[in-house]
């Protein structure tokens, strides 16, 4: 049985609840066991880097030390933020001995140990790599014909670290769309940003780049976004209302995450992925209105 | 009528900035800019800042300290880091303006608008808990950004609840917040890390007076 290491993140106990809940169906529906971090803290995001980097590397490094105490699996972290910043994390104490040395030492003090052997990886990694398309394609029981996806990647999982996919031009979540009977749609802007934590701060600007993806998604006929990250999926869901409000436009378009698509084709519940807990339903068979 | 100076001296310019952001891991590309622009152009953000990046590293080797801390454009970067993976000479602008937000607070010459104010919160808050409760975060985002704002949240807020996504009394937090300070207050003692100095090329600036 593969086993893997979850490191969940702050946004997945909270707004992101769909995503782990669909995660975790999915992954058990395929036999693979996830173990949470024990006592895991938060990752550090963007925030804690603009404040105090060192602090901001320890935070992370203290969820890859603990991890470093299990039998080497690898840790599956879903959130982009979280992905980011604990590859950033492993990355920079590769990179400066002398940051590391500090870190090192600090860890020491709670009796943790740092070496940098535990691997963090994204989930739609680890399911169309170590499982793979092939495989995933053989538990497909409810192809979702006809569903017009648009495969949204964010920032995070494609730079700067490049691991899930190549930055510029990204095609594992077509694949995966694929797979699951969809059909993904051409869409430009598949790396662009959604606005990050402006959305909050700074709406004109924040709300802004929502707005391009909406409707780009809309111009696409699109009748779901899919999204592999807590907060672009926030920033493209929640603000609709809001944004049909500011610009007379209708931005509606349901937003769902990669493993509610793949847990519905691979013939798991609506329940089973949340799509109940989602503020709008895309119109799949099956999934109700 | 009062007649401002709108050009400054070179004497009056810090030579030491750009050696001290490229004392900071991430900053040590600093000296390797063409000044080609591309981070400016492919940046989803650069229209709002006040300075483009391509800007803000020509100020900063240029030794505009004050121009460069005080800018808003390293706080509407969102760090999607298509600058970083662009650069045609490897430098990671995403992590200069991480290095020069992390000055303008230490300084404390940064624009006091709500970014800044967002990120001090956030850290309080994992500091306190070792996690971060969204919820609470949303309400002091919201204070912060103004009463509108923050009614303008209310009903987004009502529906995350029904759709069981915001708890509204509960606190996330880890168990063991003892060990992760610790940790923390380590990181505080002691010397802060910078990375060795090495030889750079210094701009040979002939100019007498020098502009933002």
């Amino acid at each position: 049985m593969r086993e893997y290491l979850y490191y969940p993140g702050c946004s997945l106990k909270g707004v992101g609840g769909p995503y782990e809940q669909s995660l975790l169906s999915a992954f058990s529906k395929l036999g693979v066991k996830l173990t949470e971090i024990a006592d895991w803290n938060c990752c550090g995001a963007t925030a804690y880097m603009s404040v105090d980097a060192n602090m901001a590397i320890a935070l992370a490094a203290r969820n890859l030390a603990i991890a470093e105490r299990s039998d080497g699996q690898d840790i599956i972290a879903p959130c982009s933020g979280c992905y980011l910043s604990l590859t950033k994390a492993k990355a920079m104490l590769e990179q400066y001995p002398e940051l590391r040395a500090k870190v090192v030492g600090a860890l020491g003090q709670a009796s943790l140990r740092y070496t940098g052997r535990s691997n963090v990886r994204h989930p739609l990694e680890v399911l169309m790599t170590d499982i793979g398309a092939k495989e995933l394609k053989k538990l497909v029981t409810k192809p979702l014909k006809n569903l017009r996806v648009v495969p949204y990647y964010g920032c995070a999982i494609l730079r700067p670290y490049k691991a899930v996919s190549d930055p510029y031009a990204p095609t594992v979540l077509e694949e995966m769309i694929s797979l699951a009977g969809a059909t993904p749609v051409d869409y430009p802007y598949k790396g662009r940003c959604c606005g990050g934590m402006l959305t909050s701060g700074v709406q004109t600007v924040g709300l802004r780049l929502a707005e391009i993806l909406l409707e780009a998604a809309k111009s696409a006929q699109a009748d779901v976004i899919v999204t592999t990250c807590p907060l672009c999926h926030y920033n493209l869901e929640c603000y609709q209302d809001k944004l049909r409000k500011s610009t007379g436009k209708d931005l509606g378009v349901p937003v769902m995450y990669f493993t509610q698509m793949l847990g519905l084709a691979m013939g798991l519940s609506e329940e089973e992925v949340g799509m109940n807990r989602l503020l709008r339903k895309p119109a799949i068979a099956g999934v109700t209105a | 009528m009062d007649l401002a100076r709108t050009i400054k001296y070179e004497e009056e310019l810090d030579q030491q900035f750009a050696e001290r952001i490229a004392s900071e891991p991430g900053g040590e590309g600093i000296w390797d800019c063409i000044q080609c622009g591309t981070c400016s152009a492919i940046c989803p953000v650069s229209i709002y800042m006040d300075k483009t990046p391509r800007r803000i590293i020509g100020l900063i080797r240029a030794g505009f300290k004050d121009e460069v801390l005080s800018s808003i454009s390293p706080w509407i970067c969102t760090s999607c880091y298509s600058c970083t993976v662009d650069c045609p000479a490897k430098i990671k602008i995403t992590d200069i303006m991480f290095v020069v937000k992390r000055m303008a607070m230490q300084e404390k010459s940064y624009r006091r608008f709500v970014i800044p104010d967002i990120e001090e919160e956030f850290v309080k808050m994992v500091r306190k808990n070792g996690r971060l409760t969204e919820s609470k975060m949303g309400i002091k985002v919201a204070r912060k950004s103004g009463i509108g704002n923050l009614l303008s949240m209310v009903p987004l807020a009502w529906k995350l609840m029904r759709h069981d996504r915001l708890k509204l009394f509960h606190t996330e937090r880890m168990t063991n917040i003892d060990e992760l300070r610790t940790i923390l207050e380590a990181m505080e003692t002691g010397p802060r890390v910078t990375l060795p100095a090495k030889p750079s090329v210094v701009p040979t600036g002939h100019h007498q007076e020098v502009t933002a």
